[in-house]
């Protein structure tokens, strides 16, 4: 990426009518194929036979690891969310990885990317919601302490989004500036520092947003469950005070 | 002074500006932060897990506030509107 460019959006190869198919979307594309061909590859012979396969092995890692997580951080099943918080996990991180391909342009250090998976989430925290505990009982967690609490949550819910869309962006925009900036200053081992800081910025980021995603996820469903579990536990408190 | 030079000393300035003073506070905050995480660890070394990766959320919404400071750094220098409306303007 040049120096002057803020995002690979600007690099368009085809054009039709309001089509542009730029840099972003074919990287997008190419690490969707890498990563579904992969799983295909990995997972077309499986057998519960030992030993285990090197790839099936690291897959049935990075699941586990992400099970795990998901349920400590939810408290909840990871069977419901596993789906779609390791997918945003899984694509962050394989595109900030793949970085280290000379030539490449993650495709999260554009906005509309980043934006786009912000939105997901922000769909995915009602859908999750009312799923869990109803339309009706998901609503009024908006007008919760009282009714004039109800800007503050709605302005909260779409600052939040805001927020994991530009840190994402700013965090592997700023990795490929830097090293940009550096490799016209210092051309020969200062930049590949800063690369490899930046992979490892990457990789916290990924981790960060599938963790940001899960809280806010289980914020919309936590509530509810522990309103019941207070209303269920309230009677026989009075009980064994009186 | 023409509007191409004052335009562009102001954006220069101020993107130099916004940078330096947006990674003070994050920057306090973040030292704090891991400050008093090292310590909890050192008390409580049986928490390390989640200590660590509440550690990393914080850190994570802390830093977004110097991200957005680099952000509007980032098109002051190098997307800035009204710099490309006096460039189209006078005809270069």
């Amino acid at each position: 990426m040049d120096i002057k460019d803020i995002t690979p959006d600007q690099i368009v190869f085809w054009e039709w009518g309001i089509v542009h198919l730029n840099l972003t979307i074919v990287v997008t594309w190419a690490v969707m194929a890498l990563m579904v061909l992969g799983a295909w590859l990995v997972t077309r012979r499986l057998s519960s036979d030992f030993p285990l396969s090197r790839w099936e092995n690291l897959l049935e890692i990075l699941v586990q690891a992400m099970q795990n997580e998901v349920r400590e951080v939810s408290r909840q099943s990871p069977r419901l969310y596993l789906p779609f918080v390791g997918t945003l996990f899984l694509f962050i991180l394989v595109s900030n990885i793949l970085s280290v391909v000379p030539g490449y342009v993650a495709p999260t250090a554009s906005l509309s990317t980043t934006a786009a998976l912000a939105v997901c989430v922000f769909v995915a925290v009602p859908v999750y919601g009312i799923l869990s505990s109803g339309l009706r009982n998901y609503l009024r967690q908006y007008v919760q302490p009282t009714v004039i609490m109800l800007p503050f949550n709605i302005i909260g819910e779409l600052s939040r989004t805001l927020a994991l869309a530009v840190r994402l962006f700013g965090n592997i925009m700023s990795g490929s500036k830097i090293v940009a900036i550096l490799l016209a200053l210092t051309p020969i081992v200062f930049p590949v520092v800063m690369h490899a800081l930046g992979l490892l910025t990457g990789v916290i980021q990924a981790y960060i947003f599938a963790i940001l995603a899960m809280v806010y996820i289980a914020s919309g469903t936590r509530a509810q469950q522990e309103r019941e579990q207070k209303q269920t536990a309230s009677p026989q408190e009075k009980g064994e005070e009186s | 002074m023409e509007g191409t030079s004052l335009i562009g000393m102001a954006s220069v300035f101020t993107a130099g500006i916004t940078i330096a003073i947006g990674a003070i506070g994050p920057a306090i905050g973040e030292g704090r932060a891991v400050a008093q995480a090292l310590s909890s660890i050192a008390q409580q070394p049986d928490e390390l897990n989640s200590i660590t990766r509440t550690l990393f959320v914080g850190l994570a919404m802390i830093e977004s506030t110097a991200i957005y400071a680099f952000v509007v750094s980032m098109i002051i220098i190098f997307a800035n509107p009204f710099w490309d409306h006096v460039v189209a303007a006078s005809g270069g």
